[in-house]
């Protein structure tokens, strides 16, 4: 990004980018100077998340900050919304978490050295990838970050150099591509189409017809690659469940939220009237909670449970696009501010739950969910911390996933679409029978005793303020819904 | 100190004992005894100064937006007060019992933790503002109870909870969807705010018959309505004291407020007369009654006889407000603090008989008063109250449940409650023959299953005393009903000011 810049260049836009390429030095530099330590970590991070916080405040204050970067012929669009602005938020919040588990993971696990220090450079590429996607507004820059974004991906997941992992990463690596490829193709047509790559400006100048519906099919296919979305989800579960802890906890929080954002800008803009299309998207995240659910509810490993848990949450993110869809003012208003806050609370909550997962099997030396037996007694703050995770998946309040659901349950029956009310309930059923069944486990008494090891307390603690977050979310949801409301809907 | 101010405190107050149990380290016994002994004085005396104020004329509200048009609200009301009275009075005991119970057990830091928790989600049910916080804490009561229930750790334990959850749970979603639809159609409705259901056009009337129905099948699952009953037998495998909570205090208890505030404060009682929605839940608590009865009447052992016992008690509540009436609604007010009160000492006693003679079967019992004359005399006064005979206060409940059917014009209800006196004499009255008249292991015959001497006097004093202090409020209740601050007097006040038609 050392183009010549737009002379509209203001203070605020200087303050975005930097807070957005920020982590990409700064992974470089712990490349060079592994941190050894958790609180350097979180010194060096935490101006960023003030910095975008500050942003925020400016955008609910004086709208949305939009710009473009000219790189000779070339016009790179971004903007940042409140949307946009709140999901920086989160990336940066989730991000410093990992990195600081990171070092605790690294002190409490003998890692090899040289893989621990190529950790930082992909995290700081992934922090930089997915800050672009969330402001990027055409589709030339969504598809530079988006690419960047799943390399440093699968880097991350290769990390571990071992036998599944590095089967797990490989076919996460052929997946991504075969996603880009169809991504590549749509963006091909629509250029040939209306000669534009901006987003506000394919919105004016597409008009639905064969060559659009083609185009947004490619796109959304490869969206929904990437994203994991029932039934292209087969790659997901092998590299979660083989990865390093902090690196499936950012994997199932945001990579795979990303590709649904783009998802859902592109929708929003090309085809927002597409009903069949739409409710074919709903008809599928359905899928994906019944599917997810019950395969959590069989899986016989922690990590696979909470892997799965994935799958099927990212299906609820999918019953927006058929409440978007030519529906009333108020069913989409409440669409859109259920579908942003699930998110955001189900990133919390994930990035939480592998945390806490973690530092279980790390701590019991077990990965399967019958060895907890008795980890109630001996390990009880990372089952605590697991608990409240859950508590946020399963919908319970106080939590942004009852919120959350609340607004979903409203839109839905509002707009008298009973199919998703019906959904809603058995997912959530599921997912108590699946948090549960880990729980009856644990509770068990008549176990042998094993010995424990500790952890770095710092584990512990990042993990349970990440699910104590995610409980917060619920009730202080006002404050984001409302930058939400103010802007970003399109 | 402001309103919302005292109202926050009152539930932070068990919030806080809750956080700092769990920081605590396991073995820290004195710390954890003295903090849940202050944590409960605190709110009771917190309690206390509220029914004072509201007695004059205060007024403590709280409340924030949550989403656009929603609020999380908290506010006492004289209702609410009562149910937070009664919820902070047997929580004192019920700590003190549990801690002579679980002494030198393991996992106590657990289970005082969501102990206390349970109790701060009672008492946001009893001052929630509107339907929306009401099911935050009823359903945060679910998840706190749940390790309460499966504390064992036994497969029995574990089983008893995962049917626990089953019921549980889908009753939670229930209340959700029928609270998200009630908040489509008419908005947030704060309670007390009956004026807006009732002002809602004809053509609603068939959707709001239908939502009061769906919303009291997710209630009447705690509240252990027949057929949604199941868990609560089962639920008997957890500790003493966690029974108490779960029948007494908390559980059984949130489900019928729950149900009074649906009907009397959201519906309103002349809506809910106009829609024909009384009669329903009369003939709904009937049957709860008859086969709640008829069940316990089949057990062999202590602690379900007290189950199917609950299952009957509480649809007394529910017959109340049924009626309808101002004496029907006095009745079931007042029932909810009395049936707790009895309640609890019949629990604490079961326990220690169970504890000190590790007796469980009814037919162990005999001779058992010589052995523990203060235990078995509590269990004679809960027993006596059960069966509705004076002073005890389950006298008055039923007084004005029949003059409560006669004003309503429903006079088979008195045959219902004549039935259900007798069926409860007919199990109360053999054990209390037992207890007294029987020869036992005191007398020479036989011996008991397995004695412990906890104490110098019959039992532990932490088990004892509790015991004593529940049945001596049972007796007072009844015999000082006229005084002022009593729960009849007060429930007869909340129904003068608040809800007369």
């Amino acid at each position: 990004m050392n183009a010549p810049l737009a002379p509209s260049l203001s203070f605020p836009a200087v303050v975005l980018w930097l807070a957005l390429l920020v982590p990409l030095l700064l992974g470089l530099l712990a490349w060079r100077f592994p941190p050894r330590r958790m609180l350097p970590v979180l010194l060096a991070g935490t101006p960023l998340p003030l910095a975008t916080f500050w942003l925020l405040h400016r955008v609910s204050a004086g709208g949305e900050l939009v710009g473009v970067w000219s790189l000779g012929e070339l016009q790179l669009h971004w903007r940042l919304n409140g949307l946009a602005g709140l999901l920086l938020l989160l990336t940066q919040l989730l991000l410093l978490a990992s990195a600081t588990y990171a070092v605790g993971y690294w002190r409490a696990t003998v890692l090899p050295e040289r893989a621990f220090a190529g950790f930082w450079p992909l995290l700081g590429g992934l922090a930089a990838a997915l800050g672009v996607i969330w402001v990027a507004a055409d589709l030339l820059t969504l598809y530079a970050a988006l690419e960047l974004m799943g390399l440093t991906a699968v880097g991350m997941m290769l990390l571990p150099g071992k036998g599944a992992a590095l089967v797990a990463g490989m076919r996460y690596l052929i997946y991504a591509l075969v996603g880009s490829l169809a991504w590549l193709l749509g963006v091909a047509l629509l250029l040939g189409a209306s000669g534009r790559l901006d987003l506000a400006g394919l919105a004016a100048t597409t008009e639905p017809g064969p060559v659009t519906g083609i185009a947004m099919a490619m796109l959304a296919a490869g969206l929904l690659l990437k994203a994991a979305i029932f039934p292209l989800h087969g790659w997901l579960v092998p590299v979660h469940a083989s990865a390093w802890t902090p690196v499936s906890a950012l994997h199932g929080a945001l990579v795979v939220k990303a590709s649904f954002f783009i998802l859902m800008q592109l929708w929003q803009r090309l085809v927002p009237e597409g009903v069949a299309a739409a409710w074919l998207l709903g008809l599928l995240g359905s899928l994906a909670v019944l599917w997810g659910g019950l395969q959590a509810w069989r899986a016989n490993e922690l990590k696979k449970v909470v892997a799965w848990s994935t799958v099927g949450q990212l299906g609820y993110l999918m019953l927006a696009f058929p409440l978007l869809a030519g529906t009333s003012a108020a069913v989409a208003t409440l669409a859109w501010q259920a579908t942003w806050l699930q998110l955001a609370g189900h990133a919390l909550a994930k990035a939480a739950m592998f945390m806490a997962a973690g530092n279980l099997l790390l701590a019991a030396g077990e990965s399967r969910i019958t060895d907890l037996a008795g980890t109630s007694r001996r390990l009880p703050l990372p089952l605590m911390t697991f608990g409240l995770a859950a508590v946020t998946l399963m919908g319970l309040p106080p939590s942004a996933g009852f919120t959350a659901k609340w607004l979903l349950l409203q839109a839905a029956i509002l707009a008298g679409q009973w199919l998703w009310v019906a959904v809603l309930v058995v997912g959530s059923l599921l997912t108590a029978a699946y948090v549960f069944r880990v729980f009856r486990c644990a509770f068990v008494e008549a176990a042998p005793r094993h010995e424990v090891r500790s952890l770095p307390a710092g584990m512990d603690l990042i993990a349970l303020l990440l699910s104590l977050s995610a409980l917060g979310l619920g009730l202080a949801a006002e404050w984001p819904l409302a930058l939400l409301r103010g802007g970003g809907m399109p | 100190m402001s309103g919302g101010l005292l109202l926050l405190a009152t539930l932070c107050t068990s919030l806080f004992a809750a956080v700092m149990i769990f920081l605590l380290p396991e073995r820290a016994f004195r710390a954890r005894t003295g903090l849940n002994l202050g944590a409960a004085l605190i709110k009771l005396s917190l309690v206390a100064w509220m029914v004072w104020g509201l007695s004059r004329g205060g007024e403590y509200s709280l409340e924030f937006p949550v989403l656009e048009g929603l609020a999380f609200a908290l506010r006492a009301d004289p209702l609410g007060i009562m149910f937070a009275g009664l919820s902070s009075l047997l929580w004192l005991f019920t700590t003190v019992y549990a801690i002579g119970y679980l002494e030198d057990s393991p996992n106590r830091k657990r289970f005082f933790g969501f102990f206390s928790l349970c109790v701060a989600s009672t008492l946001g049910i009893s001052l929630a503002g509107n339907l929306f916080t009401f099911l935050i804490f009823y359903e945060l009561l679910t998840l706190s109870t749940y390790p309460l229930v499966v504390h064992r750790g036994t497969s029995q334990a574990l089983a008893a909870g995962r049917v626990y959850l089953r019921f549980t749970l889908t009753a939670g979603l229930v209340l959700m969807i029928g609270m998200v639809a009630l908040h489509a159609l008419a908005g947030d409705i704060r309670f007390g705010e009956r004026e807006i259901l009732a002002g809602l056009s004809p053509d609603h009337r068939p959707l709001l018959v239908g939502l009061f129905w769906g919303l009291i099948a997710g209630f009447g699952v705690k509240a252990a309505l027949v057929p949604l009953h199941g868990w609560l037998p089962r639920a008997m495998v957890a500790p003493a004291p966690v029974s108490a909570l779960l029948h007494a205090v908390a559980v059984v208890k949130a489900g019928a407020f729950g149900i009074v505030r649906l009907v009397y404060d959201v519906y309103g009682i002349e809506l809910s007369a106009e829609l024909g929605l009384l009669t329903g839940l009369v003939v709904v608590a009937a049957v709860t009654i008859l086969y709640g009865s008829l069940r316990a009447l089949a057990q062999r052992e202590l602690k379900p006889l007290l189950a199917y016992s609950t299952v009957s008690q509480v649809a007394y509540i529910v017959l109340g407000i049924g009626l309808g009436g101002p004496l029907g609604t006095i009745a079931a007010f007042s029932h909810l603090l009395h049936q707790g009160l009895m309640k609890a000492t019949l629990f604490f006693c079961a326990g220690n008989y169970a504890e000190e003679l590790g007796i469980h079967r009814i037919d162990g019992l005999d001779g058992a008063g010589r052995r523990m004359p203060l235990t078995s005399l509590a269990f004679t006064v809960g027993a006596l109250g059960m069966i509705g005979l004076p002073p005890v206060v389950g006298f008055f409940s039923k007084w004005y449940l029949g003059t409560g059917a006669i004003q309503a014009g429903m006079p088979w209800v008195i045959a219902v409650l004549v039935a259900s006196s007798l069926l409860s004499a007919v199990y109360f009255l053999p054990i209390l023959g037992r207890l007294w008249f029987r020869p036992g292991p005191d007398h020479g015959v036989g011996e008991w299953p397995e004695e412990r001497r906890l104490g110098r006097l019959e039992t532990h004093p932490w088990l004892l005393v509790p015991v004593v202090a529940t049945a001596l409020f049972s007796l007072m209740a009844g015999m000082l009903a006229g005084v002022p601050f009593s729960p009849l007097e007060w429930a007869t006040r909340v129904v003068n000011t608040e809800y007369l038609p």
